[in-house]
């Protein structure tokens, strides 16, 4: 019963932040209500007890990902702009709207399809979920299991995943390391001057 | 945001929390939830309160960049070595069990350095990406 309230108010939470989210028009409280958004998603994955998702979710998409989207929104504003302001669109909402129907709709028709939450015979609980269950621990002497299948049982994929941590680094550093040389106002002066 | 006291005060008393719920989280993942990648997450976090509060070039005092660029290489190294001393030792790529004397030794040793390569790795690149956006659009120093 509890679970059911928790849920239900986790749930239109979020339901309002995304409604929020949509009709505002200023990018920095869009970003903070993004990070509210992932942390009540962290929320519900810690109803659904999974912990470690929820933990990588409040400290990736509440924490890390608000942070460097404020950052970018700080190198976008143009001299002299104050608040900065999503543009209203040009074009009529129609097309996209219809995208958003037909795909939303076909999501909802696909659920019905789904097992239930947590059913024992759901396919995924059938391949190798009870191995992972049944051995992990006399294999590998972890107790957590996301941890044993993380970095023993599917450690190639992990070592995957660190080097395109470790690729998007670079490209960062690439695209934006170094210092962009921004014209001092003297500078500037100077040039328009020469010329 | 350097004569906010009550920032400067609280966040002094934050950050060596987090340092340490960082290196709970990192070495004690095989029990609790948790692991090299939420624990770098949470030990660049910290960091960056202290950068956000104290401004980014007495961050980067604490950890130059030349050195998070070592860092973030050396997390793969050590992920990848893991495999390859395990080759060495006469079992297959990243098989841990060869790298102590019984299975259940060998895996929680393997699983703790691998552990630990994710953990510097998504630390250092955090650290990047966020020095790098930061750093972007502020004018050279000595310029003016």
């Amino acid at each position: 019963m509890l679970e059911i309230f928790v849920d239900a108010a986790l749930l239109t939470l979020i339901a309002i932040h995304a409604i929020a989210i949509i009709r505002m028009r200023s990018l920095f409280a869009v970003i903070m209500l993004f990070s509210g958004f992932s942390f009540l998603s962290a929320g519900l994955f810690v109803v659904m007890d999974a912990a470690d998702v929820a933990f990588t979710e409040a400290a990736v998409g509440a924490g890390i990902s608000t942070i460097l989207m404020l950052a970018t929104l700080a190198l976008t504003y143009a001299p002299g702009e104050v608040h900065k302001e999503e543009k209203i669109p040009s074009h009529k909402p129609w097309l996209p709207l219809t995208v958003v129907l037909i795909t939303g709709g076909m999501l909802i028709y696909g659920i019905t399809d789904i097992p239930d939450f947590g059913d024992a015979n759901a396919p995924a609980q059938k391949h190798v979920a009870p191995y992972y269950l049944e051995k992990s621990l006399p294999e590998t002497g972890v107790p957590n299991v996301v941890t044993a299948v993380l970095a023993s049982y599917r450690g190639f994929d992990t070592l995957g995943e660190v080097t395109v941590i470790f690729t998007a680094g670079i490209a960062v550093l690439l695209l934006i390391g170094g210092r962009r040389r921004i014209k001092t106002k003297l500078e500037a002066a100077g040039e328009e001057r020469e010329t | 945001m350097k004569h906010n006291l009550i920032l400067r005060v609280v966040s002094k008393f934050l950050i060596p929390l987090i340092f340490l719920f960082a290196l709970y989280v990192q070495f004690h993942g095989d029990f609790g939830p948790g692991g090299g990648f939420q624990a770098g997450v949470i030990f660049s976090a910290a960091i960056i309160l202290y950068a956000l509060v104290f401004g980014v070039d007495s961050a980067k005092q604490i950890i130059p960049p030349p050195i998070l660029r070592f860092l973030a290489s050396l997390g793969v190294l050590i992920y990848a070595c893991t495999g390859v001393a395990s080759l060495i030792l006469g079992g297959n790529y990243l098989e841990y069990t060869v790298l102590a004397s019984t299975q259940l030794a060998g895996q929680h040793l393997g699983i703790l350095v691998v552990e630990l390569g994710v953990g510097i790795t998504v630390m250092s690149v955090m650290l990047i990406i966020f020095f790098a956006f930061a750093e972007r659009g502020r004018p050279l120093e000595g310029n003016e």
